[in-house]
Order: structure tokens, then C-alpha cells, then sequence
């Protein structure tokens, strides 16, 4: 499965007639497997293309290929994660994981194994009953990913995930997050303005200018894993994206 | 400073406080009746429980307190649950569609501002005297309460429910059945809970509509027109007592059903 994104604009309606650009033909080509970071400052439409990916806005121009599909809406190849999380409060964490197979018809007592297959994989085995409100921000969190993993989708794509929680539990889920991905081989596309979590995340990170968003540079990452966020090799490819993001070529388009 | 009114004060005064005006208002009650000596204007204290401690008596020909009272409920709960129903689905439609939206909003906002007993005499025209009149009153007491929390409950939906649902596959029937709803559900309820509150009071005026022969309002003014003003107050304190526990019934099960809510924010 690879996921392309081809030639992709995306303007805005501004107070009526004027338009505000707010991606300029973003070409990414992403592999099977593949953990891809798309760095990029507050307002640089890094949400808005992962959105477009998703399906839930449509570009100006440009397209969404997955393998031969053009996705122009939802599909249930591509999952996404929210950076409020956005479980559902009225539902217990089980009947939170089990929501898309639960859309889908699949029998009540199959669900019950497939909840606690990732209720395990979360590390929340013991909460299955609670309810979200009763659960911390990482772990509620972490509810969202395998609610997300729970309908077998290729790709997750992750909205600033880890942007409301505390660094402690930030690195903690990064860290998670990077055992799930070995284990499921899922296909990654994760969004964040921060340069420390891309350079511990991604196998390559997609660095977009300000608005509008153009790609600054595509930055392979090649530190064995796992990452040590100490190491003077991190703290070199840490350097380097630091300075990129402070060059001319990247500040301005 | 008020600030240390509340919180400073110690537990039994607040308590203490809570009963002082009611308290005051019985006394004075009692002490007035001794000196008017008229029960046409004000009956003693007495007068009023003698009647309220006998539910089951029949007043004069009209049937008993519990009785009447039954029927009102009846009527109210008719009313309020052709309101909800008809409330409750558009203020989905109109929260989900603009279309529906626009198609709607302009009459229905002509509407609105008229309070339910205006349409008294043109319920009485088209429908004559009887159960679909009351239906009608209450209900358009009932209705605008509902839907428009119906329509605040729907918009109020989390954006991102709604598109993690999309994301994992649903078609709109099930974003309706399993977001939209128990999403608003919290907001409609209090919808539902203001509009009782509403029809409960319709029904009362409605009952007092010429023509009427049963229910506590027409109890209520049949009492008035025999000079029975225990009964009247005996009435009033029923309607009371029935609106306040509704109203506690539709909260006790707001607090367990949408505990989220709360615990959410």
C-alpha cells in the first residue's frame, strides 16, 4: 500500500470573494510501513492536509491516491486520531474500541474478544469498563489509537495527538506509539510542530513552510531504534531541522 | 462580601434560613385569617389541609382532588408527548440540514413569541371544546422549549465525534443514532423538562376554558364560582407539588443517565 499525495492546493474562502492559499502543491509519496512526521508551524495548514487525506475536506487541486483509490471522502483504510481525543463520554472504553465494528454489524460476542485484544495492546486492561471522564489524558489517549487500530485501517493519521498532554506523558505515548507501529505495521502520517518528537518518531519528516504550506524539505531520520533523546546523534538531526526551520528557504515561500 | 454571607455562616443557619419565610408566611397566613373571620376571602389553615388530607373526597359533585388531578396529568402528558415528538425530530432536521434550517426558521419564529393561551380561542373555534383543544394548548406550550433545545443540543455536537464517526465508516442514519442523539441527548432533556414544566401550567388554563367539567383547573374555578376558596389554595398547592415533582423526576434522571456531561468538562 502506498499513499500519495499528489499536486495538492487548498484555498480558502475569505469574507467572501477573497481567498486565502493555505497549501501550495504539497508531492509526498509514502511506503508501506512507513512513519512519516509532517512538521510545521502553527497556521502552515499541516492539519488541513492531513484533513484532506482523511477525506474530510476536499482539496482545491490536486489528489489523494491510496494505491490506485483517489480518496475524496472517509475511508475506513485510513484512521484518524484527534488531538481531543474525541471518544464518545456516553460510552464505556470497550463500547469506545469496539464503535467501528460495532457500525459495521459484527456480533456482539465477537467484540468482546476484540476489545480486550485492545484494551491489552493499550495497556489499559482493567479500565474496559470505566468511562472516559474517569481516564487521564494519556490514557484516554491511548483509547483513540486502538479505537482507530480496532477496524484494521492501513493508515493512521494523527492530528497533534500528544499536543494537550504533559511532557511526561507525552514521551511515555511516543514511546507506546512506536511499539504499537512495530507491532501493527501500520502506515503512519503524524502532524506536530514539535521538533524533538519528530526526530524521535519518524522515518522521515515532511517539513512545511508557513502559509502557505510548501514542502521545505523531506528529511530522512536514520537512528537506529530505539531513539535515545540524549545521544549526540539525535541532538545532530535534532540541530539540523532546528536550522532548516530557521533558513530562509523554510521561513518564507 | 456576600461571598462570606454563604460560605462562612455556620451549617444550621443556612438551613435556618431556608425555612424563615415560609414559616412567616404560614403564621401570617393564620394570624390574617383570625382577624378577616372570612373564609370567602382567606379560610384558616385548617380549612386547607381538611381538604388536601381527604384526596379521595369527592368537592361538590366535581370529583375529588386526586382524581382531577389524574386527568390533568393525563392531558399534559398527551400534550407533551405529541409536542416531543413532533419537536424533537425537526430540531434534528433543522440542526443538521440548513435547508431544513431555512425552510423553517422564519415561521417558526412568527410562532414563538405567542404565548399557548392566546391560541385558547382558536383551539375552542376549530377544535370545540374537549381533548384535542387541551392537546393543542399544551402542546404549543410544550413544543418550543423542546425544539429549541433540541436544535442548541444537535449543533452542540462535538465537530470531532462527528468525523471520528465518519472515519470509522459511518453512513448518516448511524451518526444520527449513535452521536447526534446521545450527544444532545443531555440538552434535549432539559428541553423536555422546561417544556413540561410549560404544559403543566397550559393545562391548567386550559381547563378553565368555558365548558370544561373535569381536571384541577376546572376544579379550581368551579370552587371559585361555589365560594370555596380552601379548595382553590387546596388546588393551587397540588399544582404545586405536581410540577415540583415532575421537574425532580425529569432531573433525578438527568443526573444518572448523563453523568458525562458534567464529568466531561
Amino acid at each position: 500500500m502506498t499513499l500519495i499525495i499528489e499536486h495538492l492546493t487548498k484555498q480558502f474562502a475569505k469574507n467572501g470573494q477573497e481567498t486565502v492559499d493555505s497549501l501550495g502543491d504539497i508531492n509526498v509519496r509514502i511506503q508501506d510501513g512507513e512513519f512519516i512526521c509532517i512538521l510545521g508551524p502553527s497556521g502552515c495548514g499541516k492539519t488541513t492536509l492531513l484533513r484532506i487525506v482523511a477525506g474530510l475536506e476536499s482539496p482545491t487541486s490536486g489528489k489523494i491516491l491510496m494505491d490506485e483509490t483517489v480518496i475524496d471522502r472517509p475511508n475506513p483504510k485510513l484512521g484518524m486520531i484527534f488531538q481531543d481525543y474525541s471518544l464518545y463520554p456516553w460510552r464505556t472504553v470497550n463500547e469506545n474500541i469496539v464503535f467501528g465494528l460495532e457500525l459495521r454489524g459484527i456480533p456482539k460476542e465477537d467484540m468482546a474478544g476484540v476489545a480486550q485484544k485492545y484494551l491489552e495492546l493499550a495497556g489499559l486492561s482493567g479500565f474496559g469498563n470505566s468511562y472516559p471522564y474517569e481516564l487521564s489524558g494519556g490514557m484516554r489517549q491511548r483509547v483513540a489509537v486502538v479505537r482507530a487500530l480496532a477496524v484494521d485501517p492501513s493508515v493512521l493519521l494523527m492530528d497533534e495527538p500528544f499536543g494537550a498532554l504533559d511532557a511526561q506523558t507525552r514521551n511515555r505515548l511516543q514511546h507506546d506509539l512506536l511499539e504499537i507501529w512495530d507491532k501493527t505495521k501500520k502506515t503512519i502520517l503524524f502532524v506536530t510542530h514539535s521538533v524533538d518528537e519528530a526526530v524521535f518518531l519518524a522515518d522521515r519528516i515532511v517539513v512545511l513552510t508557513p502559509r502557505p504550506g510548501h514542502v521545505c524539505e523531506i528529511i530522512p531520520v536514520e537512528l537506529e531504534r530505539p531513539r535515545d533523546r540524549t545521544s549526540v546523534e539525535f541532538a545532530k538531526v535534532r540541530r539540523y531541522v532546528l536550522d532548516l526551520i530557521n533558513q530562509p528557504k523554510c521561513s518564507f515561500s | 462580601m456576600s461571598r462570606t454571607l454563604f460560605t462562612a455562616g455556620p451549617h444550621w443557619r443556612k438551613s435556618v434560613l431556608k425555612f424563615l419565610l415560609p414559616v412567616a408566611v404560614i403564621i401570617t397566613w393564620e394570624v390574617l385569617a383570625i382577624i378577616l373571620d372570612n373564609p370567602f376571602i382567606l379560610p384558616s389553615i385548617g380549612s386547607v389541609l381538611e381538604v388536601l388530607i381527604h384526596p379521595f373526597v369527592d368537592i361538590l359533585g366535581n370529583g375529588s382532588l386526586f382524581g382531577n388531578a389524574i386527568i390533568s396529568l393525563g392531558r399534559v402528558i398527551v400534550g407533551f408527548l405529541v409536542a416531543a415528538l413532533l419537536a424533537i425530530p425537526l430540531g434534528i432536521g433543522m440542526g443538521r440540514s440548513e435547508t431544513i434550517y431555512e425552510f423553517f426558521d422564519s415561521f417558526l419564529q412568527l410562532l414563538r413569541p405567542i404565548p399557548p393561551l392566546a391560541w385558547v380561542p382558536l383551539a375552542l373555534a376549530w377544535f370545540k371544546i374537549g381533548l384535542v383543544s387541551m392537546v393543542f394548548i399544551i402542546g404549543m406550550g410544550a413544543f418550543f422549549p423542546i425544539l429549541l433545545n433540541t436544535l442548541d443540543g444537535v449543533k452542540g455536537v462535538k465537530k470531532t465525534w462527528i468525523e471520528a464517526a465518519e472515519i470509522l465508516g459511518a453512513r448518516e442514519r448511524q451518526i444520527l443514532s449513535y452521536v447526534i442523539l446521545p450527544g444532545a441527548a443531555p440538552t434535549i432533556w432539559t428541553g423536555m423538562r422546561v417544556g413540561f414544566g410549560i404544559a403543566w401550567m397550559c393545562v391548567v388554563a386550559a381547563e378553565m376554558m368555558p365548558g370544561t367539567n373535569s381536571g384541577i383547573g376546572y376544579l379550581i374555578i368551579s370552587s371559585y364560582n361555589w365560594g370555596q376558596v380552601n379548595v382553590i389554595i387546596a388546588g393551587i398547592i397540588v399544582i404545586g407539588i405536581i410540577g415540583i415533582a415532575v421537574d425532580y423526576l425529569f432531573k433525578l434522571v438527568a443526573r444518572r443517565s448523563f453523568k458525562w456531561r458534567e464529568l466531561e468538562r
